[in-house]
C-alpha cells in the first residue's frame, strides 16, 4: 500500500498526543508500517504544535511535508489554515471550530483572520469542520475534544469501529474510558 | 513482540537488553526519555544528576566498576561534559560505556544548532547514529559491544527527528554482561607519563575501528538500477533520500559516522558517475569525502542550516513534487508563551515595571524576552546568568549594581549557576541574583533535581535547601518571596537591589502544571467596572483578551492566580469565592 499521511495539528496542551498515541496503536493491529513523529519541549507551551501520522507497507520519512497530507486533523480553526498548505491536492481537512487566540492576536499586534473556513473552502480545500469543544463537554469533559476528532476521521477510514474501541481501551485511563468513548461516537456520527 | 516506540524509548530498551546497569543523566530535550524510560526498567539503575559532566563522570565510575553504563545529554550537554569526555577517550573503559546525545536540528527545544559529530573526531572516539527506533535499539546494543571490544566510550548520536519519532521495533531480552575491577594505575591515571603512553593507544584504536568500519554491517549500501547518481548519507537524511528516490540509485547509509570507512567510501564513489553527500547541519560527511580525494556534491546542494525534509532533498534534486494550497491570508504565528498560571511571570512583569537589566537561562522563564513582557537582556547556556551577571556588575564599577539581576531556575542553578554564585561572593559583586524556584525541571517536561526531594524513580531523597546553600557559599542577604504577590515581588527587587552587599532572590511558587497543584477557580469580569484600560494584558497571560473593548477570561485556561486582579485599578478582574 502507497503510503498514507495525517497530521495532527492544533495549541500546546489541547491532547493531540494522545490521539497520535491512538492512531499509531490502532494502525500498529493492523500490521501497517508506522513512523509518528511528536513535538515535545519548549513548543509544546502553548505554541502551535504539529504530530505527523505515516503507515503503509514501508515508511522512510518520519514528516509529512507541503503537499503530502491525505488528512488534517486540527484542534483549533486558525491551526488548519496555518497547514492547509501541506494537504494533497484531494486531502481533506478535519478541524474543531474553536479558537484561541494566538499571543500576537491577544497583545493586539495581529488580527485573528475571519471568516477562515470560508476563505479555505474558496480557496478550494476539502474542509469537514465540526464544534468539537461542545461535543466534548456533552460527553463530560472540554478535555476529550482530541476523541471527538478521532471519532470524526474514524469516518473516513475502512477500519471496524470495534477496532478502534479496542485501540481507545488500550490507550486511555480506565477511569475516563466510558466518557471517551462516548465522545468518539459523538464525533464519528455527527 | 512488535511495538510502536519512541526513538528514545527504543535507545532505553537497548540499554535494558545490552544489560546496562547504570544510567546517570541530566535532562535535555530531545533526549530526556531515554532516561526516563529507562528508569522503569527494575534491573537497571537510573539518576537524574545535577549537571552532565557529573552524568558523564558517574557513568565512567560504573564503567571502571565493571558494570555497563551509560549517560544521556542533548548536544549543548555534550558540551559541559566535554572535559571528561576528551580524557575517558585516553583511558578507554572496563565494562562498556555509552554516551547518548541528542541534537536538535531546527532548533525546536534549543539555543544552538550544534552538529555533535564534531565531537566524536575531536575526541577520537567512534560515534553510532541510528536512523529509526529499530536501529536506535540494534545500536545501542552494539555500542556495547563495540565499546568493550575496542576499549572506548561510545557515542550514540540521536536527533530531534529519530528522538522523538515513534516506529516498529522488535524486543529481545535481556543479556547480563558485568566484569571485575582490576587496579591498573598505567591505564586509568591519566597525567602526563601516563597519558603520553595512552595517546599511541587512541590512535592505533582509530585505525582498528576505520578497518571494522570497513566491513560493518550497519555502513551498507542498498543499489539501485541507475548508476548517473549515487547517494552517501546517514541518520534522518538516509529517510529523507529514500523518501524521494526509492530503489532507483544507489545508496550508502553509514550506520557509524566515525570513524569511516576509507575504502568502502572510495569503491562507492567509483561505483557511480556523480557522489552526493546527503547530511543535515555541517559538511561532515563531506569533508572526510574531500580529505580522501573524493569528489562529490555536498552543502552547496544542501543547506548547514535547519533541519532536512523530503522537499527540501527533492528540491535540491530538482526533482518534481505536490504542491499544496496556500491560504492567500496572513496567519497569525502562534510562539509558545508562559502557561496561565505560570508562577515566573509576576516576578518578569515586577521586573520589567522597575526597568532592570535582566541577564537570563535556561528553561522555561526564557519565555519572560517574548512579547508583551521583553524582559530578558540575554541568554546563552544553563548558568551564565549568574556568571554573566557578576562580569556585567564588576565591569561598571558599581553603576549597573541596583538594576541589574540574574534570574535562573531551580534546576539550572544546580546545575550550574552555584559556581557562578560562589564567584560572586568570593570576588564581592553587588549585584543580585533571583532563582525561580518553581519545584521542578519545567521545559523538559517536570523531572526532579535536587532541590525537589524526589528522586527520578519518585521516592523521597534527600532535598537539598537553596536558601542554606547560598548562605554557605557566603550570601548573607536571602530572601523567598511569593511571585503571585506582586507588591511582595517589588519590595524584594528595590530592597535587594539597593543593598550593598550581593543578595540572593527566591521567588518561590511551584509550577502550575504540576499535579500536585491545586487550582483556583477561574477569574471572571465584572463588565461594568471593566473600563478597558488593558493594564491585564500587560503579564502576556493567555487566558486574558479582549472583546469588544472590554477584558475577558478564558475559563478554560485560567487557574485563578490572582495577578491580574492586582493590576486592576477598577477591581473589573473578580475572584470567585472558593467552596
Amino acid at each position: 500500500m502507497e503510503t498514507k499521511n495525517v497530521m495532527i495539528v492544533g495549541v500546546g496542551g489541547q491532547g493531540s498526543l494522545l490521539a497520535s498515541k491512538l492512531l499509531g496503536r490502532l494502525l500498529l493491529s493492523r500490521g501497517y508500517d508506522i513512523k509518528v513523529s511528536e513535538v515535545h519541549g519548549m513548543s509544546q507551551r502553548g505554541g502551535s504544535v504539529v504530530t505527523y501520522v505515516r503507515f503503509g507497507d514501508k515508511v522512510y520519512s518520519p514528516v509529512i511535508d507541503k503537499g503530502q497530507a491525505d488528512y488534517i486533523v486540527s484542534f483549533e480553526l486558525l491551526e488548519a489554515a496555518r497547514w492547509t498548505e501541506y494537504l494533497k491536492p484531494n486531502g481533506k481537512i478535519i478541524t474543531n471550530t474553536q479558537q484561541i487566540n494566538p499571543m500576537p492576536v491577544i497583545i493586539g499586534a495581529m488580527a485573528y483572520p475571519e471568516e477562515l473556513l470560508a476563505k479555505m473552502q474558496a480557496a478550494g480545500v476539502d474542509v469537514d469542520a465540526m464544534d468539537a469543544l461542545t461535543l466534548a463537554q456533552q460527553a463530560g469533559s472540554s478535555k476529550a475534544v482530541n476523541l471527538v476528532l478521532m471519532g470524526r476521521l474514524s469516518r473516513y477510514f475502512d477500519i471496524p469501529k470495534e477496532e478502534c474501541i479496542a485501540a481507545i481501551e488500550a490507550s486511555v485511563p480506565p477511569k475516563f474510558l466510558e466518557m471517551n468513548k462516548v465522545a468518539f461516537e459523538l464525533g464519528r456520527q455527527e | 513482540m512488535k511495538q510502536l516506540i519512541l526513538g528514545n524509548e527504543a535507545v532505553a530498551r537497548g540499554l535494558y537488553e545490552a544489560g546496562c546497569a547504570f544510567v546517570s543523566s541530566y535532562p535535555g530535550t530531545p533526549s530526556t526519555e531515554i532516561t526516563e524510560a529507562v528508569a522503569k526498567y527494575q534491573e537497571v539503575y537510573a539518576e537524574w544528576a545535577p549537571n552532565e559532566k557529573v552524568a558523564m563522570e558517574a557513568a565512567f565510575g560504573a564503567s571502571l566498576a565493571g558494570r555497563r553504563s551509560f549517560c544521556g545529554m542533548k548536544h549543548v550537554g555534550l558540551n559541559v561534559a566535554a572535559d571528561p569526555l576528551f580524557t575517558i577517550s585516553y583511558t578507554g573503559v572496563n565494562a562498556g560505556m555509552v554516551i547518548g546525545v541528542a541534537d536538535d536540528a531546527g532548533m525546536h527545544s534549543s539555543q544552538n544548532e550544534q552538529d555533535s559529530r564534531h565531537y566524536a573526531k575531536a575526541s577520537k572516539i567512534p560515534m553510532l547514529e541510528p536512523s529509526d527506533s529499530a536501529e536506535a535499539l540494534e545500536f545501542t546494543k552494539l555500542a556495547f559491544e563495540l565499546s568493550e571490544r575496542f576499549d572506548t566510550p561510545v557515542l550514540l548520536k540521536m536527533c530531534t527527528r529519530v528522538s522523538h519519532s515513534q516506529s516498529v521495533v522488535e524486543l529481545g531480552e535481556r543479556v547480563e554482561a558485568v566484569k571485575e575491577y582490576e587496579t591498573n594505575i598505567p591505564k586509568y591515571v591519566m597525567m602526563p607519563g601516563n597519558a603520553k603512553r595512552r595517546h599511541p593507544v587512541v590512535e592505533a584504536r582509530t585505525a582498528a575501528l576505520i578497518d571494522y568500519a570497513e566491513t560493518a554491517p550497519i555502513n551498507r549500501v542498498e543499489d539501485g538500477a541507475d548508476h548517473t547518481y549515487g547517494f552517501l548519507t546517514s541518520s534522518t537524511s538516509y529517510q529523507y533520500i529514500k523518501e524521494v528516490v526509492g530503489d532507483r540509485y544507489p545508496v550508502m547509509k553509514l550506520g557509524m559516522i566515525w570513524p569511516m570507512p576509507e575504502q568502502s567510501i572510495r569503491a562507492f564513489a567509483e561505483s557511480v558517475d556523480t557522489l552526493v553527500v546527503v547530511e543535515e547541519l555541517d559538511g561532515f560527511i563531506e569533508a572526510q569525502c574531500q580529505r580522501l580525494g573524493v569528489v562529490c556534491i555536498g552543502k552547496e546542494k544542501f543547506s548547514c542550516i535547519d533541519e532536512l525534509s523530503q522537499n527540501i532533498v527533492a528540491d535540491a534534486l530538482a526533482i518534481e513534487r505536490e504542491v499544496g494550497i496556500a491560504l492567500e491570508e496572513t496567519i497569525p504565528p502562534r510562539p509558545p508563551v508562559m502557561c496561565a498560571g505560570c508562577p515566573h511571570r509576576g516576578l518578569f512583569y515586577t521586573l520589567k515595571k522597575n526597568k532592570i537589566t535582566v541577564l537570563g537561562d535556561i528553561g522555561c522563564y526564557t519565555l519572560g524576552a517574548v512579547a508583551p513582557l521583553n524582559a530578558v537582556d540575554s541568554v546563552i547556556c544553563m548558568g551564565a546568568s549568574v556568571s554573566g551577571l557578576h562580569g556585567f556588575s564588576k565591569s561598571q564599577q558599581g553603576a549597573a549594581d541596583n538594576k541589574t539581576v540574574a534570574v535562573i531556575g531551580d534546576s539550572t542553578f544546580i546545575h550550574s549557576g552555584i559556581t557562578g554564585l560562589v564567584n560572586m561572593a568570593y570576588n564581592e559583586s553587588c549585584a543580585t541574583v533571583i532563582i525561580v524556584d518553581n519545584s521542578i525541571t519545567g521545559m523538559t517536561g517536570h523531572q526532579h533535581n535536587p532541590t525537589t526531594g524526589y528522586n527520578l524513580k519518585g521516592d523521597p531523597c534527600t532535598k537539598i535547601d537553596l536558601e542554606t546553600l547560598c548562605r554557605a557559599v557566603g550570601i548573607n542577604r536571602v530572601r523567598v518571596v511569593d511571585p503571585y504577590d506582586l507588591a511582595a515581588c517589588d519590595a524584594a527587587i528595590k530592597e535587594e537591589l539597593a543593598a550593598e552587599e550581593p543578595s540572593v532572590i527566591i521567588s518561590r511558587r511551584p509550577c502550575a502544571l504540576l499535579k500536585t497543584v491545586k487550582h483556583k477557580k477561574p477569574l471572571t469580569v465584572d463588565a461594568d467596572r471593566c473600563v478597558g484600560c488593558k493594564m491585564c494584558m500587560r503579564i502576556g497571560c493567555p487566558a486574558i483578551s479582549m472583546a469588544d473593548g472590554k477584558a475577558k477570561v478564558d475559563g478554560t485556561q485560567c487557574v485563578g492566580c490572582g495577578v491580574c486582579e492586582q493590576l486592576c485599578k477598577v477591581g473589573a478582574l473578580v475572584a470567585p469565592k472558593e467552596d
